[in-house]
């Protein structure tokens, strides 16, 4: 199901790294930090598989906008941090 | 410009290619094709879509569109290179482009990526304290803009269309693509009238 433009989102606070070998596009200060859906960027491989060189399957790769002081506790109200993110990064909030 | 490269590192890479192009891998001629392509990108290409961009409406449209084929109009070969993805500044809003995780940037369009580009600092502190980053490239943001930081972390590459500064009212597309630099391609500077 693809998320619409405006879907609460929150990114998975997961640490993968933390359980082995792994590549990973998520950056780590966005775990677990709520955004919106601002874009619908289309379908990718996976990185995180083609980057071992395993079959890759296509996900649907998003642009998610966050505001930006919460996710530093500093910084101007009104500033925004925009990332792509795949779907199976996001979870419903 | 970057020191001439080392006798030993020239017999590695001959040797690499060597043994790719026996494997049947990648053909000599392969590789002078993309290095053609590597040698053709610039910053003034970037240069010229923004200046058309501000002239010509249809290609605003197209740019936005389709950033290939936009780019592929004013010279550049996108072949085999990430889709380009346009962020369009406006009174309100101010885009500030980094890859927190490595040195993602239009390369197929604008070239290499400058140093600092790639730097520690740049790449940890755009994303958290960007209006002090700017403020050191001379760059002022008034509060009233919001400032908007694009990290480039997946498949886009992404590209600054700066707005048009005042003072330019009647100027051709040539004389508009000489205000835009490099650094206003990822919205570090800001394209002046002089």
């Amino acid at each position: 199901m693809t998320l619409v433009p405006g879907t609460a989102v929150r990114v998975k606070d997961d640490w993968p790294e933390r359980r082995g070998p792994c590549h990973i596009r998520t950056p780590h200060y966005l775990r677990g930090r709520e955004g919106t859906i601002e874009r619908v960027l289309g379908r990718y491989k996976n990185p995180e598989d083609l980057a071992f060189a395993r079959p890759a399957p296509e996900r649907t790769l998003y642009h998610v906008l966050f505001a930006q002081p919460p996710v530093w506790g500093e910084g101007a109200a009104g500033d925004t941090i925009l990332v792509e993110i795949f779907e199976h990064w996001l979870e419903p909030h | 410009m970057a020191a001439p490269p080392r006798p030993e590192s020239i017999a590695l890479l001959d040797k690499l290619v060597a043994a790719l192009s026996a494997k049947g891998i990648v053909t000599e001629a392969q590789i002078a094709a993309r290095q053609a392509i590597t040698d053709k990108a610039s910053p003034e290409i970037g240069a010229r879509m923004v200046a058309r961009a501000w002239t010509d409406p249809d290609y605003f449209d197209l740019l936005l569109r389709d950033g290939h084929a936009a780019a592929e109009e004013m010279g550049a070969t996108m072949a085999g290179a990430p889709p380009l993805g346009v962020l369009v500044n406006t009174p309100t809003r101010h885009h500030l482009v980094v890859c927190t995780l490595c040195s993602c940037y239009p390369r197929a369009l604008l070239g290499y990526p400058p140093h600092w580009y790639k730097s520690f600092a740049y790449r940890s502190r755009a994303v958290r304290e960007p209006r002090a980053v700017l403020a050191e490239w001379g760059t002022s943001i008034p509060d009233s803009v919001e400032i908007r930081v694009v990290d480039s972390t997946a498949d886009f590459r992404w590209m600054v269309l700066p707005l048009r500064p005042a003072g330019t009212e009647g100027w051709d597309a040539p004389r508009l693509a000489g205000l835009v630099t490099r650094d206003a391609l990822v919205g570090v500077a800001l394209p002046k009238a002089a």
